[in-house]
């Protein structure tokens, strides 16, 4: 029975996941079939391109990188009882504090030295701007759902007007930041490789991948071995088995608050340091809306949201590639479809657990008379 | 309801369960916390399914699949936790999810028509336009009861009615229940409380460790018979000479406690008290008199206004009050009245929860890192020392049952040899057997010289454990004497301050 239970704490969130694939597939399918194109061509396409060429693979796994920065982001506050819906606003900050660190030492200090210190200027930049909602929230009650999403607006209206007025150089059309110098560009992976003898096809994929993967692990670490995790998981659970514990709730708003303020902000080195090589506009791209999605489906466990970004990464590519290679399947028909698998694994990412549940407890029943 | 199952993991919460109940009787269904009798009765107002067994309601075999169905069968069911909304009126709240018309004011003309009705017919009388945050409990059951009415409730299910009703409330919450049955209302109700069962009801069904023990007339039947049945064997009575021990050193004294909760109420009014090292004080009183305020305030937990506190050598006042952390450091240990909602966290592995507010200590923790292998030893020996079920640290909290889960918290606090105990209600949902390893621990835990304030609600575990017992009312404490100087009956009269309670006993 104990065998069972065990079991079926880690198959019952992959089965609810796939579930939740599915459905959204057979609903994208009919979406795809009402508007007179073939569901099969479409998938056929989509994972084709998401996975069938190293140039597909390196772009999915550079997608997935984001994903798990914002996913990771997500999944830490979630664990403290708070939901942090301004991965948007961090990851643009993050961004600059790497592009603004970049600009002005870029040209006096080698790669060894400027890649690390732009890797914490992106964290700390993104800690910053998650800090602020959760002081409000720890010491003042505002709730840091709304304090965050408008510090999303704050930062991307900071980024225009620096780039604008700022950072632009003189005579240039284009809404940019000069180029960085040579030694703030994290390496490429195909370039890497090509380095190391090995052919690959060129992608924006960098070494932020191995990034991503430490911060999976950091996290994890975090949650489940770190003495700060438990506490911080207890005030997420339990604000009252918190109290009794001695735990103060407003220093753990603070912790989990800049944790994930800093993950966020770690998307600036994919973006700026990884693949731009300059401060431009919308970096981002809603990836911190995604890492909510992400962050649900992986059941906001590091190893989840691992494999949950992989899937939304594969989504992203093969989804622009469909809109690339399919005649009259536009870009706004892809985002559909990926709305449609956020709407299935994130919003409604529970709606089946009780009938999966159910289900399960009647194809396998609980052995009795073990004792 | 004939045959009725349902299990809870390990637990088997109802078994074979049957249970008929008369038209127009008052029908008691009586027996310990965790002896299945809640769960009868979720399942007989739909919130549960049984995993066998049929219900038949008034001659007609039901499938219950919500609370819905149940009240369309003419069940109605007042929990012991009000379902209310606290910024609408009453009247809106009976409305609520069963409006007469669609348009509103009229819905309100059409259900103020009948409520004052039935107010007239049944005396449960509470003003329909005050807000429902401004009732007191007495009022707030009578919504409760009024809005089971007049969704058209023929058979009405009260769990634990009188638990929060002060003496006087309660005589008038009983003179209602006659009344409805005058007029042909069934209802059930569930307690532990046999005198009230003696006084009121026409038949009892008496549970134990999920199932019907007894079922029997209340005329046919006797207060000691009844309880008899209901613990299965009589409780061995502890001679209180036996446990006169010399009380050592006082090793927590709070002098003038006084807390207003954020609403502005007092809630303790200037409480002194001393404990012994080597004596278990006892606090009874009627729930919400001040003895879940005094336990946090002694825990640190909350901050009162006014008060010093001296605990071991260190002295504290509302300026700088004890903390939980500072009180564990100090020797003092709590298990909390709630631990739904403070012993554990349920959704934690039982590991987890085992190190609750110990978290800091070398045994678990090294340079910031749990050590997991410790903890999950540490978790091993508590459950063996209380016998929790199952033994096995890595089941989640909310698996086990509540006695369960009451041992794992006990086993944790009395575990670290405190100098301080407080323990607000130990045994409430622990099985029999549990209930005599709980007692005996807290008794030894004295002999070693531990002081031990203990709050609970029952007064037969009060009676068997305390040297010294005190009883709050409205936040202050009406009486204190030695254990040799009262009795049962006498207890009762105190808590109930001198206002009459018991009728037919």
């Amino acid at each position: 029975m104990i065998a069972r239970e065990r079991t079926l704490a880690w198959l019952e969130p992959l089965l609810l996941a796939l579930l939740n694939l599915v459905l959204a597939s057979a609903v994208a399918a009919l979406v795809v079939w009402g508007i007179g194109q073939d569901p099969w061509q479409v998938l056929r396409v989509m994972v084709q391109g998401a996975l069938g060429s190293q140039r597909g693979l390196g772009y999915t796994l550079y997608y997935a990188t984001t994903f798990v920065f914002t996913g990771l982001a997500v999944a830490v506050a979630f664990h403290a009882g708070l939901f942090n819906i301004g991965g948007e606003g961090q990851a643009i900050l993050g961004g600059l504090g790497a592009g603004l660190l970049a600009l002005a030492l870029a040209p006096h200090l080698n790669a060894w030295l400027m890649l690390p210190l732009m890797v914490l200027a992106a964290a700390l930049a993104g800690l910053a701007w998650a800090f602020v909602p959760a002081l409000l929230q720890a010491w003042r009650g505002s709730h840091v759902v709304i304090t965050t999403i408008m510090f999303n607006f704050l930062a991307s209206s900071l980024l225009a007007y620096l780039l604008v007025n700022w950072l632009k150089p003189p005579g240039s059309m284009a809404v940019e930041s000069a180029a960085f110098a040579p030694s703030a560009r994290l390496p490429r992976v195909h370039e890497l490789l090509a380095w190391l003898g090995l052919d690959w096809a060129s992608s924006p994929l960098n070494l932020s991948v191995l990034l991503a993967l430490l911060a999976v692990w950091a996290v994890h670490a975090l949650l489940h071995h770190a003495r700060m995790g438990l506490r911080l998981r207890t005030v997420g659970q339990s604000p009252g088995a918190a109290a009794y514990a001695g735990i103060r709730p407003e220093r753990q708003v603070l912790l989990a608050m800049s944790i994930s303020g800093a993950l966020a902000g770690l998307v600036g080195v994919n973006e700026i340091a990884g693949v731009s090589g300059r401060l431009l506009l919308d970096y981002v791209a809603g990836a911190g809306f995604t890492g909510i999605a992400v962050a649900l489906m992986g059941r906001n466990q590091p190893l989840g949201v691992l494999l949950a970004s992989l899937l939304f990464g594969a989504l992203f590519q093969g989804g622009a590639e469909v809109a690339f290679e399919v005649r009259g399947f536009t870009r706004d028909m892809v985002v559909a479809l990926q709305g449609l698998l956020v709407f299935f694994s994130g919003a409604m990412s529970l709606a089946l657990a009780p009938w999966l549940s159910r289900r399960l407890a009647a194809w396998w029943p609980r052995g009795g008379g073990h004792g | 309801m004939r045959g009725i199952d349902k299990r809870f993991g390990a637990v088997h919460a109802n078994r074979g369960v049957d249970l008929s109940v008369r038209t127009a009787q008052l029908h008691a269904v009586v027996g310990e916390n965790g002896a299945g009798k809640s769960t009868l009765m979720s399942l007989a107002y739909g919130l549960m399914r049984p995993d066998a067994g049929q219900i038949r309601l008034f001659g007609q075999t039901v499938e219950l699949r919500h609370a819905h169905d149940a009240m369309a069968h003419g069940v109605g069911m007042v929990h012991q936790h009000f379902m209310q909304v606290g910024n609408l009126s009453v009247l809106d709240n009976v409305l609520l999810g069963a409006e007469p018309h669609a348009w509103l004011p009229r819905a309100r003309r059409i259900a103020r028509e009948r409520l004052l009705d039935l107010m007239a017919r049944t005396g449960l009388q509470v003003p329909l336009d005050r807000l429902v945050q401004d009732l007191n409990v007495g009022d707030g059951q009578r919504l409760e009861i009024l809005k089971a009415l007049f969704r058209g409730a023929r058979l009405l299910i009260l769990d634990e009615p009188t638990a929060v009703l002060t003496p006087q409330e309660t005589e008038q919450l009983f003179e209602v229940l006659r009344r409805l049955r005058a007029q042909g209302q069934t209802t059930v109700i569930i307690t532990h409380k046999l005198k009230e069962v003696m006084a009121l009801c026409d038949q009892v069904t008496v549970m134990r460790e999920g199932q019907v023990v007894m079922d029997a007339p209340v005329a046919q039947t006797s207060l000691a018979e009844l309880a008899h049945a209901m613990v299965g064997r009589s409780l061995p009575v502890q001679d209180p000479t036996d446990s006169a021990t010399v009380p050592g050193p006082v090793r927590l004294q709070v002098s003038d406690l006084r807390w207003r909760d954020p609403a502005g109420a007092e809630r303790l009014g200037g409480i002194d008290l001393q404990v012994h090292a080597g004596e278990i004080l006892g606090v009874a009183g009627v729930a919400g008199n001040g003895q879940s305020e005094l336990l946090d305030a002694l825990a640190g937990l909350i901050r009162p206004q006014t008060g010093q506190l001296q605990l071991g050598a260190q002295v504290f006042g509302p300026t700088r009050w004890l903390n939980p952390s500072l009180a564990r450091q100090l020797g003092l240990a709590h298990v909390p009245e709630d631990r739904h909602a403070r012993g554990l966290v349920m959704s934690f592995a039982a590991w987890e929860s085992a190190v609750l507010g110990h978290d800091g200590l070398p045994a678990y923790c090294r340079a910031g890192w749990m050590r997991h292998r410790a903890m999950r030893a540490a978790t091993r020996q508590m459950m063996a020392a209380l016998d929790v079920r199952p033994a096995d640290e890595r089941w989640r909290c909310a698996d086990f049952s509540g006695g369960n889960q009451q041992k794992l918290v006990l086993a944790r606090e009395m575990g670290r040899s405190p100098q301080v105990l407080l323990v607000g209600q130990p045994t409430r949902g622990v099985d029999i057997g549990a209930i005599a390893t709980i007692h005996a621990r807290l008794r030894a835990l004295r002999a070693a010289g531990c002081a031990i304030l203990l709050v609970s609600s029952e007064l037969d575990e009060l009676l068997a454990l305390s040297d010294r017992l005190l009883v709050m009312n409205q936040g202050r404490i009406s009486a204190c004497m030695a254990r040799a100087q009262v009795d049962e009956s006498r207890l009762g009269l105190l808590m109930a301050d001198s206002a009459p309670l018991e009728g037919g006993t």
